[in-house]
């Protein structure tokens, strides 16, 4: 595996706090995370369809928000005091179907079903047929707004529910994203957190180079929101930065997490060319064996 | 005029290619054409102009309502700009932008809109474009062409750009079979005649010209003999030729991948009820979103079967029947 700094925007993954969570936690939740990767891969190679690198690089992220950090009930999707998460950057569903099948939304065995006639798996995600997916994604940039409301929602109903949304870093070059910022910074949204998966790439080149978007953690502090900044693949900073999420009060938070497009697979990671590539047989049996091979890392 | 078409269909090519292809050749024929994109240039193919006219080519990010104002500041400054994204973006999220500036304003941007229809049909419902022509239609001044075939790509590119005002140009992401032989001549605007007949019309636009001939040929088979008319023009519609074939073959069909609501239905439903009443059935997606899937399976399942046409073709001719047995029952 690539170590992480061959990715130039993790040499700004700032992190000054050690964590608070068990190692054993640690390392159960990025094994999950390198596990439910080998899912996508095969979900997406049956399909020859799909995209692999955003979902990769949001593993560790939907893994420590389902299984450690949302209060949610698969037996009851729609509970209606359930915290929220909205997946603005729909075209990584595969990952965000897998998590949620693995935490009991749905059978695992449906996986494979995803992006075929007659699947409850969806292109994109599309609430109404998809147990557990808060709202339709894929035409990029609603995330900040929706869940802006959804958490004026839950203040209205004095509920301590929470907020969050997951957006991609080139989902920031929309415009509709920066009304939601300044939406939720007009509101003092406390009860939301915002984690950008900011892998550096989009869809036809670097993010630097399609739209440059630094410097990132100073324009969100300009729209008055509370910034932390992590490594995005470090489970341990993912759950440490979530708690101290919910205990910012007055601002909504962004969470920064930098990560690596394609994470996992070598030849997948930093490559616009593995945002919607689909491997040959090839490839999906290496991009496997490395897959294992780093779960197994995780495995004592 | 059989000669414009190929028997049998050629076999599938790219129209996003070939859509890749003739902007390069617009680019090389004028010095005027600047093309933008946002951030999905290796989708729509205009990668293929930035690999060779790079300082005439922009990338705006995902930001589909600047991508279609940056166009228009462009326009207003002499260039043709030809915007690119998926289809569904133009007729929604950009939008406003098309109706004040292009529409209203009338700032000289083309819009070409890939993954028309259910072509992008893995993606699903989110990614498909079944109402851009009934969007579109409504705006006026807005001109709307769809190719039917990358040849029809080749040959219609140079007549948008050379169009005075605003065009939105409706193309497949996916192979498609090749319909015309080199003697097709579009010309925007009019609607061509594929195949003669009398028994019913069938006008078709788009990826569903092959099949409306298609279903022609197998109806031919049964002695019933369909008029075939590409209206790859959906605005302005050239209703003089719609009232011709509703004269000369008192029963009609519309076949678009687009919803039944407002596109290329639509507008012959508009035409006939003001100037020549005809029996119609309009084939497309049934007021419904669609799902994702192998995109020949989604044109059958959404209703845009070989079947389903000859099934309306028969349709329109039994109620041409039904209502010339009335007329004359009531003469007697
Ligand atoms: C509004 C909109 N424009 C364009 C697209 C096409 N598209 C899908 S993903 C993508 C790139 C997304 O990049 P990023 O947000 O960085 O996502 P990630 O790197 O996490 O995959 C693009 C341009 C889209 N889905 N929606
Ligand atoms: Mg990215």
């Amino acid at each position: 595996m690539t170590s992480p700094s061959a990715n130039p925007v993790l040499a700004n993954a700032v992190y000054p706090y050690g964590t608070r969570h068990t190692d054993a936690m640690v390392a159960d939740l990025s094994r999950r995370a390198g596990e439910y990767r080998t899912h996508v891969l095969r979900m997406v190679y049956g399909r020859k369809s799909g995209h692999i690198g955003g979902a990769f690089s949001c593993a560790e992220i939907l893994t420590a928000l389902y299984f450690h950090h949302l209060r949610v009930d698969p037996a009851r999707p729609d509970w209606s005091d359930r915290d929220r998460l909205v997946f603005s950057k729909g075209h990584a569903c595969a990952m965000l179907y897998t998590v949620l099948a693995h935490r009991g939304f749905f059978p695992v065995d449906e996986l494979p079903t995803f992006r075929g006639l007659d699947s409850r798996l969806q292109g994109h995600p599309e609430p109404q047929k998809t147990p557990g997916v808060e709202v339709a994604a894929g035409p990029l940039g609603h995330g900040v707004a929706i869940a802006a409301g959804m958490a004026l929602a839950a203040r209205m109903d004095g509920s301590k529910r929470r907020i969050y949304a997951i957006l991609g870093d080139g989902e920031l070059n929309s415009g509709v994203i920066w009304e939601g910022m300044m939406t939720a910074a007009k509101f003092a949204l406390d009860n939301l957190t915002v984690i950008v998966d900011y892998n550096g790439v989009q869809q036809t080149g670097t993010t630097r180079h399609v739209m440059p978007t630094e410097p990132i953690a100073d324009k969100w502090s300009a729209f008055n929101w509370h910034v932390i900044e992590i490594h995005g693949h470090n489970v341990g900073q993912i759950l440490d930065a979530l708690d101290r999420a919910d205990e910012v009060h007055g601002r909504p938070v962004v969470i920064i997490a930098r990560t690596t497009k394609g994470k996992g697979v070598s030849f997948m990671e930093n490559s616009p060319a593995w945002h919607g590539g689909i491997p040959d047989s090839a490839q999906f049996e290496a991009a496997l064996a490395e897959l294992n091979e780093g779960t197994r890392a995780w495995t004592v | 005029m059989d000669g414009l078409i190929r028997n049998p269909l050629g076999s599938p090519s790219s129209m996003r290619k070939a859509y890749g292809e003739a902007l390069v050749e617009l680019g090389r024929a004028r010095q005027d054409v600047v093309v933008l994109s946002a951030d999905v240039q290796s989708s729509d193919f205009s990668y293929m102009f930035e690999a060779v006219y790079p300082e005439r080519f922009i990338n705006v990010g995902i930001a589909e309502p600047a991508l279609v104002d940056v166009a228009v500041g462009l326009a207003s400054s002499g260039k043709v700009p030809i915007a690119n994204t998926f289809a569904f973006l133009f007729a929604t999220r950009a939008l406003e932008m098309v109706r004040t500036h292009l529409c209203f304003g009338g700032a000289n941007v083309k819009l070409a809109g890939a993954y028309g229809g259910l072509s992008d049909s893995f993606d699903g419902p989110t990614h498909q474009t079944i109402s851009d022509f009934a969007i579109f239609r409504s705006l006026p001044n807005m001109t709307i062409v769809v190719p039917a075939d990358p040849l029809a790509v080749r040959k219609l590119l140079p007549q948008v750009a050379a169009w005075k005002g605003p065009v939105y140009f409706r193309l497949c992401r996916n192979e498609v079979p090749e319909v015309f032989t080199d003697a097709y001549e579009p010309k925007i605007g009019e609607g061509v005649t594929l195949i003669d007949g009398d028994d019913a019309t069938v006008i078709a636009c788009g990826v569903m010209v092959a099949r409306a001939i298609e279903a022609a040929r197998s109806l031919s088979r049964q002695d019933i003999r369909l008029r075939v008319v590409e209206m790859h023009t959906i605005k302005p519609i050239d209703s003089d030729f719609i009232v011709r074939c509703a004269q000369e073959t008192g029963a009609l069909v519309t076949v678009e991948e687009h919803s039944i609501i407002g596109g290329l239905g639509g507008a012959v439903a508009e035409c006939l009820a003001q100037q020549y009443p005809a029996p119609l059935e309009r084939i497309g997606v049934n007021d419904t979103f669609a799902e994702s899937g192998p995109y020949l399976d989604l044109l059958d399942k959404y209703g845009m079967s070989v079947e389903a046409i000859v099934a309306a073709a028969q349709r329109a001719m039994a109620r041409k029947q039904a209502s010339s047995s009335h007329a004359t029952s009531e003469v007697y």
